[in-house]
Formats: structure tokens, C-alpha cells, sequence
């Protein structure tokens, strides 16, 4: 029972003073005496620093600013309101001064910039220039068919030349292209037949593939096949077309 | 006019050229044209008016397939009497009752042999409607006998829709049984012609086939690449060609009656080509290069128990086998030099040289008599400008058949012997041509596009 009526006396303590002070604010004042003019606040000031105060573009600098009697603090370059003091990262991608704008309680304000430069990073180490297509790289590669004697699939000096220098570009190719692989065409003149330039199409190709075997292409990257009088270069009727047509001819499988 | 033109020109060739000069002691042979061919009267066979276009045809058919078979004289209607007998009781055979006007012996078998028609035998028959389809009764007399019953040589009943390709095909069967009981072999109408086509700017070659005269063209094959090398079973069931679906040259087999494609092994090479039925249609000769050059091999139909049949140095290609005995085989080898037509045993032994050297001796096909192989060789002419040859195989004894300045190749012997189909550029474009097989009777058959590789099949 005691402790209630403790309790109760405490709040009516509480609400004594509470009224007290109230009566006491609310009371109307007495005729006011001309104010004095408030004492006027002093100045802001305000400082800034960047660090650094030059980046590589992409790289963060810190702005850390101090202020003194300063009521609010805003910064440019669209960031906005800060804390009076205080510190942040940026990340400008160019050149930028960032100016913070400190105000008393007077509204009297004070500025302080600094300005961050941005330096172009290094040039990145060059790409690797883009690889061509692989089809391009062969037609670029200069590769060249090796020619026959009517009815013969023997390699003239000539071709074995040709074929030398493919084999030189096929190496090349594949070490750009390790994937690449190629197909070795046998063909004949029109004037053999349909049956018989079949079987001599063939050991065409085959004596070529032997040939660039030889030279250390692998053999897994070649392949081969007959076509025979089927797919002529051209059609004229003279020596010089019949021997653009009599020809073992490489491309991309 | 023009076939007497050509074999002039044969006969001319074959004096001016001798090829005896050359290093074997080869002899050309022109086949004699002595012995004529029986003279036969074909009098227009009548039929129900309701039909009358499906009898035209019908009547025009006999009339072709007889002339086709290069082994009849058909005399002119021009010649005929005014009318012709219908069935066997119609003919008359007393002489005393003959008119005097030639025009109205027409019943009496004396019409038919006498001058002016000088016929050795007529047919006649008549084609009636039985139940909206066509009932022809056909007979064929020898009207050099005096009585009908000696006359007699056949009479056979035969049944066809009402419509043309009824009428051509009831005409083919009864051309091919009128050949056939005069002893003159089997003709050519019901036979076909299988080749490669290709049209005018494209670069895929199908398989194509038409009738013996050229008609009913119609493709076999559609896939959209390269058909080569076409051969036809004896049985005319099966179809083998080269094609390029899969990349390298393969061997392909058809059914014809299905149209399906039956299994075929193809052993792993870059070339399995040239395919060629044995005669019993029990196993398909070829040639591959798994061996790393072109050469002989046999397998079964399915491409199973393969065995290697020739063992050469050279290229072997092109075996094709002797359909009489099935005990020889004709290839083409480049042994000694510019390729040759050659002669082997079935297993590979006894191989010989059958062509006489001297330019490209290509492409054999056997006569069906399995004695001559007619052959494209390039004696005498540049490379490439091949004429067709036939040999004799046991006296090697050469005829030359074409005498062009284009290309004349790939001969294939008609089912009777008779004739020989052959591709030849001699109009500008290459095109399939039939002749006899003396070389006359020259037929061009196909206009459109390019047309090679002709094979001459029963059906």
C-alpha cells in the first residue's frame, strides 16, 4: 500500500513541475523590451580535399571535408546534401570540381572546392587483332591446285612445287586453326569418261595427299575425293582449259 | 535414206582406215545387209468406234515396235488390199474365186503375197469392247502357204483398258509375241532405257527412264546431287548407280518395283563406282579404291563376302560381266597406258588386253549373246571423240558402228541383241541415240537437257 501511495506522489511531483514550467511559458509576457539584436553567428568555413586528386579514369578518389559553424552542407555535381564533415568516394570519368556549399544558421554560407582530375587509363595492351574467318584465311592463303599429263596422276615437278608451298600454308593455317581440315578434289578433262575419270580422279587425289602426307601435314587433317570430268573449271575446248581442269584441288572440308 | 548414207560412210571409214596398219593384226568387219529382212503386210486391226482413238494407237504402236525391231520390212499400206481378214475363217484359198482387181483380194493369202504387196506375212485380228475394256484377237499367217491351216503361225488373245497407254502397252505385247513366233527374238517395245539426266543450268544428275522409242520419260532418282554409272539387274528388279549424297562416290541400290533404296554395304574408300549385276543377279561387281587405287571387287547383292578380284598396278574400273556365261569379266585398265578394254576370268585370272591399243578403248557392255562387247574408243580420232566399236570377242575381229566427229560413247546392247543405245554430241549437246546394232537405223531419243550413260533394261 505504501508503494502506491509513493507512486502517486511521485507523479504528482512530476506534474507539478511540468505545469510549473508550462504556466511559466505560456504566461503572456510582460511588454518586451526592445530585443537586444541577437548575437549574429559566426561564419561558416569549410574545406574540401581530394585524395587523390588525380585518378585513372574508372578509379575511386575520396573528397573529405571539414566545416565549422556550419548548419548544413551540400555538394555539387549532383550529389547533394552532406553531413557537414565528413568524407566520400567518387568515381568521376572526367575532370570534375566538386564544390561543397556550407550554410549557418544565418543562412551565411562558405564554399571550398576541389577538383579531382581524371586521367585516360592506359591504353589497354592492344587486343589481339580479330582472327579472320577461317574460310578467309584460306582463300588469303594463296593455295593453289596441282596439275596433271592427260591420263596421268604421276606429280609433275610443277605440281610437287605447288604442293610444297600448300603444304607450307596448310601448316601455317593449321596453326592459327587447329580445328581446320581440308579435302583434296581429284578431277580429270572432259575427254576421258564418266567411269574411268572416276578411278583416275581418285588416285589424283590420293597421290597428292600422299605427297602433302609427306610433308608432314597429318594425315587425319586430309581427306579426299573423285569427281571425276563432273566439276570442270571451265569448258572451252582447248589445251589450256583441259589442263586448268586436269587437277588435284585443296579446300576447307 | 539416211541409213544407207551411214553405213556408205561405214563402208568408206572402214576401207580408208584400215586398222590393220596398227600393230595387232586387227580386221574390220562390216556386217553384211545381204540377207533381208522378211517382208510383213500390217493392215489396220478394226475396233468398236467408241475406242477409236485407243485402236489408232494401238494400230500406230505395232506398226512402231515391229519397225523398231529393226528385223522386219513392214510394206507400205499404200500397197494393201481395200480389206483385210479378221479371223481365220475369213481367209479364202481358192484361187479360181481370186478378183482380178488387186484391190479386192484383200481375204485371199495370194492378195498378201503377190505383187504388188509381196509379203511374206500379214498380221490381222480384230479388237472388240468386251464390258468397257479392249479384247484384241491377233493372228499372224505366212501367206506364202496355200492352205490356212499351214498359214497358221499364231493367234493369241489380249485384253487392255480403253484408253492409249492400254492401247500402246496391248500393241508392245503383241509386237513382242509376233517377233518372237517368227523366230526374229523378242524387239524392243516393252524394254526400257535407264540415264543420267541433267537439266540445262543445274549441276545435280539424276536417273531417268523411258520407254525404247524415247517415251514415258520419267526420273528414278531425286537426290539432289550426282547419279552416275547406272546398271540394271538382269531381273530389270534392281537398280545399282554411283551417287555423291554422302560426299564421296558411293554405290547405291534401288528397288525398282518399290523405288526404295536396299541396303548396300559400300566398304570404306574414297571411290566405290562402276557397279555391274552378275547374270544370275547373285552378286554386284565394282570397283573401289580402298586398296588406294581403283580395282576390281565382287560382293554380294548386300555388299557382303566382298573379295578383291584384280590385282593391279594400274587403275581397274568399269567390270562388267558376260551374261551368257557369268564366267567372264570385260573391264577397263589403264595397264597399258591410255585405258584399254580387258578381259578377265571371275576370279581374276587370265587377264588380257581385248582392245587393240591406240587411243582410249572404254566402256564395254557384252551383246546379250555374251560373244561381242561393243565398246567407245578414240582410234583414229582425237582424244575424246569417241566412236563405238564392237569386237568379237574369240576372233577379235573390230566393226566400227558410228563414224562421228563428236563424241559417240557408252553403248549398251538392247535385251534381243539387235540394237545399241549409245549417248552422242554429233547435234551440239549430248543426247541418247539408239541404232541397230550394224550401226543403222540411227534414232535420236532424248532433246532436253543433257542425257549420258545409257543402259538398255528388259523392263
Amino acid at each position: 500500500m505504501r508503494s502506491k501511495h509513493s507512486i502517486i506522489l511521485i507523479a504528482a511531483a512530476i506534474f507539478l513541475t511540468l505545469f510549473a514550467f508550462g504556466c511559466k511559458k505560456e504566461a503572456p509576457p510582460p511588454p518586451p523590451p526592445p530585443p537586444p539584436p541577437p548575437p549574429e553567428a559566426p561564419a561558416p568555413t569549410v574545406s574540401i580535399t581530394a585524395e587523390p586528386s588525380s585518378i585513372e579514369r574508372g578509379k575511386a578518389a575520396r573528397l573529405t571535408w571539414s566545416s565549422t559553424n556550419a548548419a548544413s552542407a551540400e555538394m555539387n555535381q549532383g550529389i547533394g546534401a552532406v553531413a557537414t564533415s565528413g568524407n566520400r568516394e567518387v568515381f568521376p570519368t572526367r575532370s570534375t570540381e566538386y564544390t561543397i556549399t556550407v550554410k549557418n544558421a544565418d543562412g551565411k554560407s562558405a564554399s571550398a572546392s576541389a577538383t579531382v582530375t581524371v586521367r585516360a587509363p592506359p591504353p589497354p595492351p592492344p587486343p589481339p587483332p580479330p582472327k579472320p574467318d577461317l574460310s578467309e584465311a584460306f582463300s588469303d592463303a594463296n593455295i593453289k591446285d596441282a596439275l596433271f599429263d592427260y591420263d596421268k596422276s604421276d606429280l609433275r615437278p610443277d605440281a610437287q612445287n605447288v604442293l610444297r608451298a600448300n603444304s607450307t600454308a596448310i601448316k601455317a593455317l593449321l596453326g592459327d586453326y587447329p580445328e581446320a581440315a581440308f579435302l583434296l578434289e581429284g578431277h580429270c578433262d572432259e575427254r576421258g569418261t564418266t567411269e574411268y575419270n572416276l578411278a583416275l580422279g581418285d588416285r589424283r587425289a590420293t597421290a597428292a595427299m600422299e605427297f602433302l602426307v609427306n610433308l608432314g601435314i597429318p594425315a587425319s587433317k586430309l581427306s579426299k575425293v573423285s569427281l571425276g570430268e563432273e566439276r570442270p573449271v571451265c569448258t572451252d575446248e582447248d589445251e589450256s582449259c583441259y589442263q586448268r581442269n586436269r587437277r588435284a584441288h585443296l579446300r576447307l572440308r | 535414206m539416211r541409213d544407207h548414207w551411214m553405213r556408205a560412210v561405214a563402208l568408206v571409214a572402214a576401207i580408208a582406215c584400215p586398222l590393220a596398219a596398227q600393230q595387232e593384226p586387227d580386221a574390220v568387219i562390216v556386217l553384211s545387209d545381204e540377207q533381208r529382212d522378211p517382208r510383213i503386210a500390217l493392215p489396220e486391226i478394226r475396233g468398236p468406234i467408241s475406242s477409236a482413238n485407243a485402236v489408232d494407237r494401238f494400230n500406230d504402236e505395232v506398226w512402231k515396235a515391229l519397225e523398231a525391231s529393226g528385223r522386219l520390212d513392214i510394206v507400205p499400206r499404200s500397197f494393201y488390199p481395200r480389206s483385210a481378214p479378221r479371223r481365220p475363217e475369213d481367209i479364202q484359198v481358192d484361187a479360181k474365186k481370186m478378183p482380178k482387181d488387186l484391190g479386192a483380194r484383200g481375204l485371199w493369202l495370194a492378195g498378201w503375197a503377190e505383187a504388188p504387196v509381196v509379203a511374206r506375212y500379214l498380221v490381222y485380228g480384230q479388237i472388240e469392247d468386251v464390258d468397257g475394256r479392249l479384247a484384241l484377237q491377233g493372228y499372224v499367217a505366212d501367206v506364202s502357204q496355200e492352205s490356212v491351216e499351214a498359214s497358221y503361225i499364231f493367234g493369241k488373245r489380249y485384253y487392255s483398258e480403253a484408253n492409249a497407254a492400254g492401247a500402246r502397252g496391248m500393241a508392245f505385247d503383241f509386237a513382242r509375241d509376233i517377233l518372237k513366233n517368227l523366230g526374229l527374238g523378242e524387239g524392243l517395245a516393252g524394254s526400257r532405257i535407264y540415264y543420267v539426266h541433267r537439266d540445262d543450268g543445274d549441276d545435280r544428275k539424276e536417273i531417268w527412264v523411258m520407254d525404247y522409242d524415247g517415251r514415258n520419260k520419267q526420273r528414278i532418282t531425286n537426290y539432289r546431287s550426282l547419279c552416275l554409272t547406272p546398271a540394271i539387274s538382269p531381273d530389270g528388279r534392281r537398280i545399282a548407280f554411283t551417287t555423291f549424297v554422302e560426299g564421296v562416290p558411293e554405290i547405291y541400290v534401288h528397288s525398282l518395283e518399290t523405288g526404295r533404296r536396299l541396303q548396300f554395304y559400300n566398304q570404306d574408300a574414297s571411290l566405290n563406282t562402276t557397279p555391274s549385276f552378275a547374270p544370275d543377279n547373285s552378286a554386284i561387281y565394282f570397283a573401289s579404291s580402298a586398296s588406294g587405287r581403283s580395282q576390281i571387287y565382287r560382293a554380294d547383292p548386300d555388299g557382303g563376302n566382298l573379295r578383291r578380284i584384280s590385282y593391279s598396278r594400274s587403275l581397274d574400273v568399269h567390270p562388267t560381266v558376260n551374261p551368257k556365261t557369268g564366267a567372264q569379266i570385260a573391264f577397263v585398265s589403264g595397264a597399258s597406258g591410255m585405258p584399254q578394254v580387258y578381259l578377265m576370268d571371275s576370279e581374276g585370272a587370265n587377264r588380257r588386253r581385248i582392245s587393240g591399243g591406240g587411243g582410249d578403248a572404254v566402256q564395254p557392255a557384252w551383246d546379250p549373246s555374251g560373244e561381242r562387247l561393243a565398246f567407245a574408243w578414240t582410234r583414229g580420232y582425237e582424244l575424246g571423240n569417241y566412236n563405238i566399236f564392237l569386237v568379237d570377242v574369240a576372233s577379235r575381229r573390230y566393226t566400227q558402228l558410228t563414224h562421228s566427229r563428236g563424241r559417240n560413247d557408252h553403248p549398251s546392247f538392247s535385251p534381243s541383241g539387235t540394237h545399241i543405245v549409245f549417248a552422242s554430241d554429233r547435234m551440239g549437246t549430248t543426247q541418247i541415240w539408239s541404232m541397230r546394232a550394224d550401226g543403222t537405223q540411227l534414232r535420236q531419243l532424248t532433246s532436253a537437257g543433257l542425257n549420258e550413260s545409257p543402259v538398255w533394261a528388259t523392263r
